[in-house]
């Protein structure tokens, strides 16, 4: 049991980096590249936690605050949602209501920073994360509704156990729809790149990545691990969703879990090779059209 | 054959929401063809509780025909030839106006349990689907400036009364359903010349400028 919780903690520290490898080797490969090798996010960590960082005078606690307090979030979110069909590490009833919080108040102490660092472009990067953020966070509610009706669980734990495939026979089309709503907010939550480009800098359409545009050393590699953290919790929130393979055997599930998450990046990184980024204005559109999709699938349930 | 019932009526409600968001007029007529596919699809999936085939095939092979193949073609090539590619400035934004579909759509579902039918419900997503199928076509008729458009959400209005009469086809006819694919076939190609003719007077599709005076 003790072994399992360590395992999953480790799981859920050390994959994350990967993740982004797969999706931009993905894109690298579709448009014709070699890519950075699939370690790339991990040697850059390392590099970073090895620099100094270099802090403007005019921010204050704040902004050395900010990355801290985002990626002790993500991670707090981790631990409260299960892998591969085990109970979390931690669960309670309504759990899933910390869990989205969680990842709120990362986002929060993002915009924050980039608020105290008294820069005119920050803070224009922080009003359009928050605003479509607010879009973003119902879409993910509903969602997270959704699968706590059908499978008559309050937690992650219950959502994504053993009662995840009852459901599917019971309310198939209920739950096909919200998963194509997480999609979407997985993307968006992400910055991936129907919302925002991850790969563009000093480019005055980009939303996250404008954010972190001061921070450096430690402080950038625990923003950069906090956003690969957090493609991987909406990872394997989705992949559990829509692929509950029966395997006998935990660690043999555990196997499946890891190749399923790898699978994701690869739909991220094809879905990004082969969309352009929405122009600003058709992006609250998308969020809204996902908060309807999960909606209509409430509805469904509920009748 | 339950599970892909409820998907084709779910696609068609999906389709609806898609309609009210989109402002590409190709992809527009490509889901009101979809939806007519389905519709006639629907019309095959519900036969099989014991109503004579011949006028099932009949009537999903006239919908299929005249929804899915000869309208989609008529309107690609009425905007082909008016040069318009999309709806810029609908009366009510695409946001809005999705909202507005969601709560038809919710509103439908969570009330069509009390509405009294004339006979029995041959599946529980029948009505509400009709209901929020009719109320998409009346938001796309009044809310869009559009000519294209305007006959887009006047088709999805007819798929929705179409659904509806899915209920009813064991009292129907097949000529009063041929009769209604003629009519509806009949309209379109009024308002394609219709269309033809705003567009030579006023060199644009917008139905704003019909209510300008002009010496």
């Amino acid at each position: 049991m003790i072994l399992r919780a360590l395992f999953q903690i480790g799981l859920l520290l050390l994959l994350p980096p990967l993740l982004l490898g797969v999706v931009n080797r993905v894109k690298a490969i579709v448009a014709g590249r070699e890519g950075p090798p699939l370690l790339q996010l991990y040697l850059d960590l390392w590099k970073l936690l090895h620099k100094g960082a270099v802090y403007s005078r005019t921010t204050t606690w704040v902004f050395r605050a900010g990355p801290a307090v985002g990626l002790a979030a993500i991670a707090t979110a981790g631990t409260m949602l299960p892998v591969a069909g085990q109970p979390a590490i931690f669960s309670f009833a309504g759990d899933f209501v910390l869990f989205a919080y969680l990842l709120a108040l990362a986002r929060f102490a993002t915009a924050l920073a980039a608020l105290d660092t008294g820069s005119s472009f920050e803070g224009m990067g922080a009003a359009r994360e928050v605003s479509f953020a607010s879009m973003a966070e119902p879409a993910l509610f509903l969602v997270l509704v959704v699968m706590a009706r059908a499978t008559g669980s309050l937690s992650l734990s219950g959502m994504l156990g053993p009662a995840l495939a009852p459901a599917w026979r019971a309310a198939a089309p209920a739950l096909l729809l919200s998963a194509i709503a997480l999609f979407v907010v997985a993307l968006a939550e992400n910055s991936r790149i129907p919302v925002d480009d991850p790969n563009t800098h000093l480019e005055l359409t980009m939303i996250h990545e404008v954010m972190v545009l001061d921070h450096s050393g430690p402080d950038l590699a625990f923003i950069l691990y906090g956003a690969s953290l957090k493609l991987f919790l909406f990872a394997a929130l989705f992949v559990r969703l829509v692929a509950d393979v029966g395997v006998a055997g935990i660690w043999a599930a555990e196997g499946v879990f890891v190749v399923e998450v790898i699978g994701f990046a690869l739909l991220v990184g094809l879905v990004e090779s082969g969309m352009a980024r929405l122009r600003l204005t058709r992006v609250p559109q998308m969020l809204v059209g996902a908060s309807l999709l999960s909606v209509f699938a409430l509805v469904l349930l509920l009748r | 054959m339950g599970a892909w019932t409820d998907m084709a009526f779910i696609l068609v409600v999906v389709l609806d929401l898609f309609l009210l968001a989109s402002s590409r007029l190709g992809a527009a007529i490509r889901a009101v063809a979809l939806q007519g596919a389905l519709l006639s699809l629907l019309a095959l999936l519900l036969t099989s509780s014991g109503h004579s085939l011949g006028h099932m095939l009949v009537v999903a092979g006239g919908a299929f025909f005249i929804k899915a193949i000869l309208i989609p073609w008529l309107m690609f090539r009425a905007i082909r030839e008016m040069a318009i590619r999309r709806e810029m400035e609908p009366l009510v934004g695409y946001v809005p106006s999705m909202i507005l579909g969601g709560v038809g759509v919710v509103l439908s579902f969570a009330f069509s349990r009390g509405l009294p039918l004339p006979t029995h419900e041959m599946h529980p997503f029948l009505v509400p689907t009709a209901l929020a199928t009719v109320w998409t076509g009346l938001l796309l008729v009044v809310s869009r400036r559009k000519a294209v458009t305007q006959v887009l959400g006047f088709l999805v209005l007819e798929n929705g009364v179409f659904v509806f009469g899915l209920l009813l086809t064991d009292f129907m006819p097949v000529m009063v359903e041929a009769g209604v694919l003629l009519d509806l076939l009949a309209a379109v190609f009024v308002m394609g010349i219709v269309m033809f003719q705003i567009n030579r007077e006023f060199a644009s599709l917008d139905t704003d400028a019909l209510s300008s005076l002009k010496d």
